[in-house]
């Protein structure tokens, strides 16, 4: 399984041959406090790089989740949408968001790595 | 224009308080734990909220005052009795809200709570209607706070003995460190608590000491969770100026005795609305499933026809779901209406519901 890889918009990606899971960082959910609801992608659907693939809503406001590269959805994480606070509390394992199959292998090259994420996320929230 | 703090802010701050700019003050939205958590607390135990933004009003007179006011507002202020307090509306001559408030009779005159974002221009509506005759004073020196939840009682009276004895919607002054407060059974969260009013300097001991015996402070967030569950109106969301209190289902509010004369600003519109009934009111909405609808988030009938637009709407951590409020036209008010709600894009059904969606636990009289 390759190293682990994030976006911008503050999302997890890793890849396990073409299979790549998804989710929201630790950062994301502690900027958005309490997550109360969530919406997924359809199984079967396509999403496309930096488009939106889901909703996440905290008591006070509703964010798109975006997702980092293209793709089919193969698999979604209904276990967070019974119970959106799983989200808060395991935000980078069990609360994955989608499976996607992917595209183009080569989209995840520019996305950042741990060191840089971390980085990215201080300033980004200083 | 620079943010204003309130004496509690460094308090705020030691609880790793995150602010927000609400009204022209930075305000605690949450602490640590986080909204849902500080919601469940004030239901379960007991929670403080930093209310200083509030404007405090005091007007100073007698029996003209009382006259006076009563061309104003719709309550029958007359037989009010001391140290009682009325939920009430500032409106103009089309019976537009202004600003909703809390009147409470004292011995000096009358202390009028009013809401952050408002009081400014009440202050002038009001100083104007009143021609100038009266001292008013808009207490900077002052700060309040509300201590809500089925603890308080017990909490605040430890500290200020005497406050378990008070009833519902009435106060009176206390004493805490020499220093004259005054406190009234109240708060805006379907729960049984109080409303402090004290001196700057000493609000910050007091808001610890009453952590020190198991209360907690929270935030804006929770206070705004807490009070659509209880079904209580926030102004500049639920209330405004297009809405009149009859359409805002508020007229429980209004004095029965005040209706019959008929002599008060806004109450040719107040008694035709009554008569006549409204076009738009202001009813609870719960949507089915989990999905959110906030403000102006359009509600249609079962024939896709638009009816109407949520005013607030959020999850409700004590109900576990989601909850609303909004106007819709009046034909489509009943409880357990179908409706649907838009939501990015797709409509998602609902009900029209009664409020609150949290029963409430008020003190009714403990004398």
């Amino acid at each position: 399984m390759s190293e682990v890889k994030y976006s911008k918009e503050h999302e997890w990606i890793k890849l396990d041959g073409d299979v790549a899971t998804i989710g929201i960082t630790k950062h994301a959910t502690e900027m958005l406090g309490d997550i109360v609801f969530a919406e997924l992608p359809e199984k079967g659907s396509n999403v496309e790089k930096d488009g939106t693939a889901g909703v996440v809503e905290s008591t006070k406001a509703a964010s798109d989740v975006y997702t980092p590269v293209s793709g089919e959805v193969v698999d979604t994480n209904q276990a967070i949408v019974d119970d959106p606070s799983k989200i808060n509390q395991d935000p980078e394992d069990s609360a994955w968001f989608f499976k996607l199959k992917i595209k183009d292998p080569s989209e995840m090259d520019a996305l950042m790595n741990k060191d840089d994420y971390d980085k990215f996320a201080k300033e980004t929230s200083a | 224009m620079e943010t204003k703090k309130t004496s509690l802010y460094q308090l705020h701050q030691d609880c790793n308080a995150k602010f927000v700019e609400f009204a022209g003050y930075q305000m605690p939205i949450q602490y640590s734990e986080g909204i849902v958590e500080e919601h469940k607390f004030t239901r379960n135990h007991s929670g403080i909220f930093d209310v200083s933004h509030m404007g405090q009003l005091f007007i100073y007179g007698g029996d003209e005052l009382i006259r006076d006011l009563e061309k104003i507002f719709p309550l029958d202020l007359k037989n009010l009795k001391l140290n009682h307090s009325k939920y009430s509306f500032l409106m103009d001559k089309d019976a537009g809200i202004h600003d909703d408030l809390i009147i409470t009779k004292t011995s000096e005159g009358f202390l009028i709570i009013l809401n952050a974002a408002c009081k400014d221009n009440d202050f002038k509506i009001l100083k104007e209607l009143l021609k100038d005759k009266y001292k008013m004073i808009m207490d900077e020196n002052r700060s309040l706070i509300a201590i809500q939840g089925p603890k308080s009682s017990e909490i605040l009276n430890d500290v200020i003995n005497g406050v378990k004895d008070l009833n519902f919607m009435s106060g009176n002054w206390f004493t805490f460190e020499n220093q004259r407060v005054y406190i009234t059974r109240s708060g805006y969260t379907g729960e049984d608590g109080f409303e402090i009013s004290i001196v700057n300097d000493f609000v910050d001991k007091l808001t610890r000491e009453l952590i020190n015996k198991g209360s907690k402070l929270i935030g804006l967030g929770a206070r705004d969770t807490l009070r659509l569950e209880a079904g209580l109106c926030l102004y500049g969301h639920d209330l405004d100026k297009d809405k009149t209190p009859v359409e805002a289902n508020l007229k429980w509010a209004i004095s029965k005795e005040r209706i019959s004369k008929g002599d008060f600003i806004g109450s040719d519109i107040i008694i035709k609305q009554l008569n006549d009934g409204v076009s738009k009111i202001r009813v609870g909405i719960k949507p089915e499933g989990r999905i959110i609808a906030r403000e102006k988030t359009k509600i249609f009938n079962q024939s896709d026809v638009h009816i109407g637009e949520i005013t607030s709407g959020t999850f409700g951590p004590s109900v576990n779901g989601p909850v609303a409020m909004g106007y819709v036209e009046n034909e489509f008010s009943k409880k357990n209406t179908k409706v649907f709600l838009e939501v990015r894009g797709k409509k998602h059904p609902a009900s029209i519901c009664s409020l609150p969606f949290y029963k409430k636990s008020y003190v009714k009289g403990v004398n």
